[in-house]
């Protein structure tokens, strides 16, 4: 099963139409969280939002998800270690209010797990590849900002 | 310092956690063991998000953003009372603009005010995160040229 989400704030109707062009190829379920009300995709199973407890059973049984570029979806793949394909929402399209989500796909591209989609055209090769898993190993900046934190508390 | 509590004596500083729903809370949740040897609770937006974390205790806000004048209201008044019952030493958000509202009134109350802007602002400091630069006493930017462009501390980033 492929999951799909665009997050709590913004519709993101070009990924949802490509993924929605896939699965009519495909006989792997695609169930996509859309932010807009239902727009009647006939190969997706389209939910509006979903509450948390739906969304992680989603997204652990997912073989792969895929999102937009946002920090909440990439930590959760990380937590649920799950391969993530994210595509970056432009501000040219008037899918953000700035290119925040290019930035961090940028940042993001080559880490374990997260395979960046900086076209949709790019989704149906990265669907059909063996995609490893992201992982929420605790890395060395993560770790120096908790020891901050904890000192300013201190 | 000691506080007497209903359950007895807990160590510790009260921290105030407040983090809007989605990659706001995730990132809290991921810095969780800065204050994990503290008494804290947490705020966030969304029913049953603290529960799929084991967070508590926690409670609930009304979600508001900028163009939403009557949710910054409302979440005004529920930080007020929460801030107000709970009395917290430092008050720590991860954003959004709940957040930063709960700074403002926290260092009202004389608490210690830590602002981390989301990790998925790598450009510029977040519209919320400026907005908090007033009333934050430790304003982090979790991205080393953007702590440097805008004058905030750079400590590291959850990434």
């Amino acid at each position: 099963m492929i999951f799909a989400t665009v997050g709590t704030q913004l519709p993101f109707p070009r990924l949802m139409d490509a993924l929605n062009a896939l699965a009519a190829g495909t006989s792997e379920e695609f169930i996509a969280q859309t932010g807009e009300a239902t727009e009647n995709r006939s190969a997706l199973q389209e939910m509006k939002s979903l509450q948390p407890a739906e969304f992680s059973d989603l997204f652990l049984r997912a073989r792969v998800v895929v999102s937009h570029a946002g920090i909440g979806s990439i930590l959760s793949a990380r937590k649920f270690g799950k391969p993530l394909i994210i595509v970056p929402r432009r501000h040219a399209l008037d899918e953000h209010r700035n290119d925040h989500q290019m930035a961090t796909a940028r940042q993001v591209e080559g880490s374990p797990g997260i395979y960046v989609a900086w076209e949709t055209d790019a989704l149906a090769d990265l669907l059909a590849s063996d995609l490893a898993p992201a992982s929420e190993a605790m890395s060395p900046a993560r770790e120096h900002l908790i020891a901050h934190i904890a000192k300013l508390l201190a | 310092m000691l506080h007497l509590h209903s359950e007895g004596f807990v160590m510790g500083k009260r921290v105030l956690a407040v983090a809007s729903a989605g990659g706001h809370w995730q990132q809290m949740m991921l810095l969780r063991d800065s204050f994990s040897g503290h008494q804290t609770l947490f705020l966030t937006t969304l029913d049953g998000l603290p529960e799929q974390f084991d967070a508590h205790p926690a409670r609930i806000l009304r979600d508001c953003n900028r163009n939403d004048l009557i949710g910054i209201v409302i979440c005004t008044l529920q930080l007020s009372w929460q801030l107000l019952r709970f009395r917290p030493d430092a008050v720590i958000s991860t954003g959004a603009l709940p957040g930063v509202i709960a700074l403002a009134l926290g260092r009202m109350l004389g608490a210690k005010t830590i602002w981390i802007d989301s990790v998925a602002n790598a450009e510029e400091m977040s519209m919320s995160g400026k907005l908090a630069k007033r009333f934050a006493h430790h304003w982090l930017s979790q991205w080393q040229h953007v702590a440097q462009a805008e004058g905030a501390e750079y400590a590291g980033a959850v990434l």
